[in-house]
């Protein structure tokens, strides 16, 4: 099965969907242009004019507050108009067809659909269906991929980090549900760490979660053991009403992390999460605002990572002059 | 007195164990006689078969046309021409209708609008409970009396064990075959892809084959119980066929079907969120695949259907879970049985049978074979002829279909519904 979807015909990137299918070199690309955007002495991101004239939409099928905003924040830094659709309380409450928005929103000519969707595969429905010069950018597809989130992530990780291929990865939680950690594993692996290791209850896990090129355990204590970098997935409230587990407080005890299991792990290991967090659920907040914390720095790194994807994509399917 | 003289074909009837070059002949609608004229045979069409294969109409245990209550999807007139032109003859119409088949009314009036698509043989299957809503048992006597051939729950959910087992020992009482595909809705949770590899990788809802496994168990143990004639739907899995060979072997009346589909794609083949591959049961995996061919072969599956449902393309148009599942595929029953005899999988004879006298065998109907006296339902097929599909050849509403643009090899060139040609191409 292959995602070349993503691709122009030279071979550059013009959606981006998931992170399966790019190569590490096209990772990379992504992060050093990141890098870029980021002032080195002070961390500012100043507003350069690469996508000026350009209109981005951002399509958000389901709520979302700081991915929308961070999508927002980098295309006004990329100088392109943005426009905020929020369609959970809009046009398909109305009866429309997801397919007809989206055509409704081309006549408006626009250049970029920025999307966020509640089934899988909603991202590469709009970009098998859109005109070709739009350009789409999957913000989160149901349990499939939440790409940008993997990029930011592993840009955040090679700001404490020098060296992926030496790297051992924890990602603890309902890996199950989430497209986060899919496209973590991705991203991961390839970029070449030694280990990414899921560490859930089997209840939490998909079936055959070891073909997507990862160890497992269902012990937070065993599995926190050498690792370099300590994901925790949020863990949604629903989760305790469809019997995947008991109570939030059982889940703590097993699962959350606290100070004294994070000692397990490697001395300088860092803490990451998507957010938003819940406190005393997945995380102690002594850990979430701890010194090994890197959680806010995610948030921060999302502008630049975005603002990379953006002009990368927009500049390769034909639109930039 | 209307004569037809098939000339020169290669007839193959795994029922009277023919296979051999020979003439058939056929007055009144009727097989008047094989190899030799009966007296006074003077044929008024002669339809020239030399290098083709000539076998019984082709009879399907489960196919949606989609009158009543979903014509954007097929028609009758739409779906009955692309299953003449599929070479099936005889089709078994699931319950899932709208309004359902839970009336005689209903049976009566599908009745009526096949025999104004000029395709009579429709049989439809009666719903097992009213409005298919698995609580209260439907009028499965009046139904069988208005022409419904089995009780089905099509696929839909039977609220409870107790209400499953009272249904089977009703159609019992009236000698009512009882077709089910067995799926635990519990386990099954919305899902929309086999619960495996490719599913995880995907972020897909997912169905467990228990789901499949866990129902097909329950329900031969009712058959036990009470003694109802059950036949199997759309089996997708390496355990299922297990475990209808166990009861066969123990005994059980039983049968099983496959949906022929299942026996050429598995999750491996799903191009990522295309929704043509969005089928319910999910394609399993090649292991599954394998033994589901295997079970074919060694007759524990008794027959092949097509599952046919046309869709619309608005009902394919959306993410992939929310998409309706289900695929076109009648008029690709043919050549992916070909294919199976090609890839060795079967032998032409146990393709040929699987499609014919073995559905007959189930339905316990005087077809499915070329039987001097029986109804001349004749499928006449060249299996070298490729073809490709496409909006030319293809006769279905819905394009549907996987292998939409892809070549296929071999097609049928005439089809004879007692003795009437209903196609040719």
């Amino acid at each position: 099965m292959t995602h070349n979807i993503q691709l122009n015909s030279e071979g550059k990137l013009k959606h981006f969907l998931t992170i399966e299918g790019f190569d590490k070199a096209l990772l990379t690309e992504i992060l050093d242009t990141a890098a870029s955007f980021v002032n080195p002495v002070d961390g500012q991101i100043k507003k350069v004019p690469l996508l000026r004239g350009k209109t981005i939409v951002n399509l958000f099928f389901e709520n979302s507050t700081r991915t929308r905003t961070t999508f927002e924040l980098a295309a006004k830094r990329l100088s392109a108009d943005v426009l905020n659709m929020n369609i959970a309380t809009s046009a398909t409450s109305k009866g429309e067809s997801l397919l007809d928005t989206i055509r409704n929103l081309e006549a408006m000519f626009v250049d970029m659909f920025v999307v966020r969707h509640a089934m899988s595969g909603a991202a590469h429905f709009i970009a098998q269906q859109t005109a070709p010069h739009i350009s789409v950018i999957n913000a989160g597809d149901g349990q499939h991929a939440h790409p940008t989130q993997a990029m930011l992530d592993m840009f955040t990780i090679r700001q404490h980090k020098a060296d992926f291929s030496k790297l051992r990865v924890a990602i603890i939680g309902d890996i199950l549900h989430s497209r986060v950690a899919r496209s973590e594993i991705q991203a991961l692996n390839t970029l070449g760490v030694a280990e990414v290791r899921v560490i859930a209850p089997k209840t939490l896990l998909p079936a055959k979660v070891e073909t997507l090129g990862v160890t497992v355990s269902h012990n937070l204590t065993e599995g926190l053991q050498d690792m370099d970098v300590v994901m925790m997935l949020r863990l949604q409230k629903e989760r305790m009403i469809s019997a995947l587990l008991p109570n939030e407080n059982e889940y703590f005890k097993c699962f959350g992390l606290t100070e004294e299991k994070l000692k397990i792990a490697k001395p300088d290991a860092i803490v990451m999460h998507p957010g938003p967090i819940n406190r005393g659920v997945e995380i102690d907040s002594k850990v979430a605002d701890g010194k090994q914390s890197v959680i806010l720095q995610q948030v921060s790194n999302g502008i630049a990572v975005r603002m990379a994807i953006m002009a990368m994509a927009m500049q390769h399917n034909g639109a930039m002059a | 007195m209307t004569h037809i003289h098939i000339k020169h074909g290669r007839i193959i009837d795994p029922a009277n164990k023919i296979d051999g070059v020979g003439d058939i002949y056929i007055v009144d609608g009727n097989i008047a006689a094989i190899s030799n004229p009966p007296a006074g045979f003077k044929a008024d069409t002669v339809i020239d078969a030399t290098d083709k294969i000539v076998c019984a109409g082709f009879i399907d245990l489960s196919t949606r046309l989609r009158d009543m209550g979903h014509s954007r999807k097929g028609t009758f007139k739409s779906e009955t021409r692309a299953a003449a032109s599929a070479g099936v003859t005889t089709l078994c119409l699931q319950p899932d209708t709208r309004p359902a088949m839970d009336i005689a009314s209903i049976a009566e009036y599908i009745k009526d609008l096949a025999e104004k698509a000029d395709y009579p043989q429709i049989y439809p299957i009666a719903a097992l409970t009213q409005k298919l809503e698995g609580i209260e048992l439907s009028s499965m006597l009046s139904l069988k009396q208005a022409g419904c051939i089995a009780v089905s729950n099509a696929n839909f959910p039977i609220k409870n064990l107790l209400i499953l087992r009272r249904a089977m020992e009703y159609a019992a009482s009236h000698d009512l075959l009882f077709i089910y595909r067995p799926n635990d809705f519990s386990l099954s949770n919305k899902g929309c892809a086999h619960e495996g590899a490719v599913a995880t990788r995907y972020g897909l809802p997912s169905i467990p084959e228990a789901a499949e496994t866990i129902a097909l168990a329950q329900c031969l143990e009712l058959a036990g119980l009470t003694g109802c004639r059950v036949h199997f739907g759309q089996l997708s899995c390496k355990r299922s066929v297990i475990k209808i060979h166990q009861a066969k072997k123990y005994g059980l009346n039983v049968s099983a079907d496959v949906a022929m589909h299942q026996l050429h794609l598995s999750e491996n083949d799903i191009t990522p969120f295309d929704s043509a591959y969005h089928v319910i049961p999910p394609l399993r995996t090649e292991a599954d695949k394998k033994y589901l061919r295997q079970g074919l072969a060694n007759g524990t599956i008794n027959s092949l259907c097509s599952d046919h449902q046309p869709h619309d393309l608005d009902a394919k148009l959306a993410a992939f879970p929310e998409t309706e599942s289900g695929m076109s595929s009648l008029e690709t029953l043919l050549p992916l049985m070909l294919k199976l005899v090609a890839q060795r999988a079967i032998s032409l004879e146990q393709g040929i049978a699987a499609l014919t006298h073995q559905p007959a065998q189930i339905l316990r109907l005087p077809s499915g074979a070329l039987t001097v006296g029986l109804s001349a339902d004749v499928c006449i097929f060249d299996p070298e002829l490729t073809w490709q599909i496409n909006s030319d050849t293809w006769q279905s509403r819905g394009v549907n279909t996987p292998f939409w643009g892809q070549t296929m090899k071999g097609r049928v060139t005439h089809t004879l519904q007692a003795g009437r040609m209903i196609f040719s191409l």
